[in-house]
């Protein structure tokens, strides 16, 4: 039978909430690595016993734990994210040059193949493989070593390799994005990239059009239609339909166009949600409901879906890797909030029901479709 | 070859797989770095995790401290308290009061 597993890193260890295809029951395993700060997990698409977590702390720094067995154990594999040779500088807050220094893994990407690769982002904004399981990381240096790399500056969350997309169609297309420099492109398998932000438009930055330097937040693509993007930058919401080429907003009649997370239905490539935040400035939804939009038609329009969620007194957020969609025929949306709370829809995001109501702070969340 | 006692904090012991104190046998003169490379010799889990992977300093909320002294910004070549080379006292390695 059909069996759905949600991965859920939060700021106090990482949760593991499985169901079967009607998504109304859930058991919950957790807190793995409890106390721990438990960015992201995610599982292979190719062997779903094969999940990874990035755990941390300030205490004692970063460790990659992996398991075989879904979930059930872990054992941690490899931690020397090196940068290779001189890091060289980026511009800190106040413009100065401060020098690379690796801090944590914000994003873990399996590869669709390959159980053993697997993409690590991280911050300083770097991005690391290890073709081992994670026994062993390589940075990709071509991303930082680029001519536009001297000029990043950290957005308020530090500067963050946030989001890797690996191309299904294009063989050796990758894309990342780093707050706040922008979204990058590579067609050679992550050796060389540059900068594609081209319609992006950044008010709180000297040039509001420049090549890099925009706080993109999130970006998604649907595994059907590579060539078109979605992004939420710190404002505006945007699509790509050239491989992120060029930009152009769709932010439409939402009620603000700030926000973090953004998520692509599994099956319809035009159906798009976001969860709208107030401002930069105050990071809850607008007038204490929770909202989570959809557009049917890729942007511009949007509808309010509120059907069993909060919509008075809530003040949550919801961070960047903290929405996923599953692959069943009624397509599952999950988002979790800074509040503790994971929601799931189970169709399509008509209707909302929380899964779990108060683990810590959700930093992402998962969804794997289980044979 | 001396034994020395470390104690750890409960993330790392639990991280190491051990309860209650880890006996390190290590030889010639007993100090920080000695004692932290024969640590992290026995469990490579902990590489990174009291010393920066790519500094080799103490990470900033980690303290070390034995016989009732703070021992944290001593040199790392500096000889440890004769207790602790004895292993008559362990040496303690803290994560420090911040936050969390």
């Amino acid at each position: 039978m059909t069996r759905v597993r949600v991965l859920a890193g939060t700021r106090k260890g990482a949760f593991v909430l499985t169901s079967d295809g009607k998504r109304e029951k859930w058991d919950v395993s957790g807190p793995h690595f409890g106390g721990w700060e438990i960015y992201h997990l995610k599982g292979s698409p190719a062997d779903p016993g094969r999940l990874y977590a990035s755990q941390s702390t300030g205490w004692f720094g970063q460790l990659i734990q992996r398991s075989d067995d879904g979930g059930a154990t872990w054992n941690p594999v490899g931690n020397d994210f090196s940068y290779v040779g001189d890091p060289g500088t980026h511009l800190w807050y106040d413009g100065t040059p401060r020098p690379w220094e690796f801090k944590r893994i914000w994003h873990l990407e399996p590869s669709p193949g390959d159980p053993d690769t697997v993409y690590a982002g991280a911050e300083d904004a770097g991005l690391f493989k290890s073709s081992d399981g994670g026994a062993t990381w390589r940075e990709l240096t071509g991303l930082r070593l680029q001519d536009s790399a001297k000029g990043w500056q950290p957005g308020a969350g530090g500067m963050c390799l946030h989001t890797i997309i690996l191309d299904p169609r294009h063989s050796g297309r990758m894309f990342t994005a780093i707050s706040a420099a922008g979204a990058f492109r590579s067609d050679d398998d992550g050796e060389t990239w540059r900068p594609v932000n081209r319609g992006l438009h950044s008010d709180g930055i000297p040039n509001p059009d420049a090549e890099v330097g925009h706080c993109v937040h999130h970006v998604e693509m649907h595994p059907s239609r590579p060539q078109t993007l979605f992004m939420q930058k710190h404002w505006d919401v945007m699509r790509s339909d050239d491989g992120a080429e060029s930009w152009r907003e769709v932010s439409g009649n939402l009620p603000t166009d700030f926000g973090f997370a953004i998520g692509v239905h599994a099956h319809e490539p035009e159906t798009i949600y976001v969860v709208p935040i107030k401002s930069d400035g105050e990071h809850y939804p607008p007038e204490g409901k929770l909202r989570v939009y959809r557009s049917r038609s890729g942007g511009d329009e949007w509808e309010p879906l509120t059907s069993g969620l909060p919509q008075q007194d809530c003040y949550v957020n919801v961070l960047r890797d903290a929405m996923s969609v599953d692959t069943l025929d009624e397509c599952g949306i999950y988002f979790g909030t800074t509040g503790g709370q994971v929601y799931v829809s189970a169709d399509s995001g008509d209707s909302w029901a929380p899964i779990v109501r108060d683990l810590p702070a959700v930093l992402s969340v998962e969804a794997q479709v289980l044979p | 070859m001396t034994a020395v006692r470390v104690v750890l904090p409960g993330h790392l012991r639990t991280l190491a797989r051990v309860t209650g104190e880890v006996r390190l046998d290590v030889a010639g003169p007993v100090t920080q770095r000695v004692v932290l490379d024969a640590l992290e010799e026995r469990f490579p889990v902990l590489r990174g995790t009291i010393r920066d992977r790519a500094t080799g300093r103490r990470r900033a909320f980690i303290r070390f401290y034995a016989c009732e002294r703070d021992l944290s910004n001593d040199a790392p070549d500096t000889a440890l308290p004769e207790p602790v080379t004895a292993g008559a006292e362990p040496f303690l390695v803290v994560g420090a009061m911040a936050g969390g």
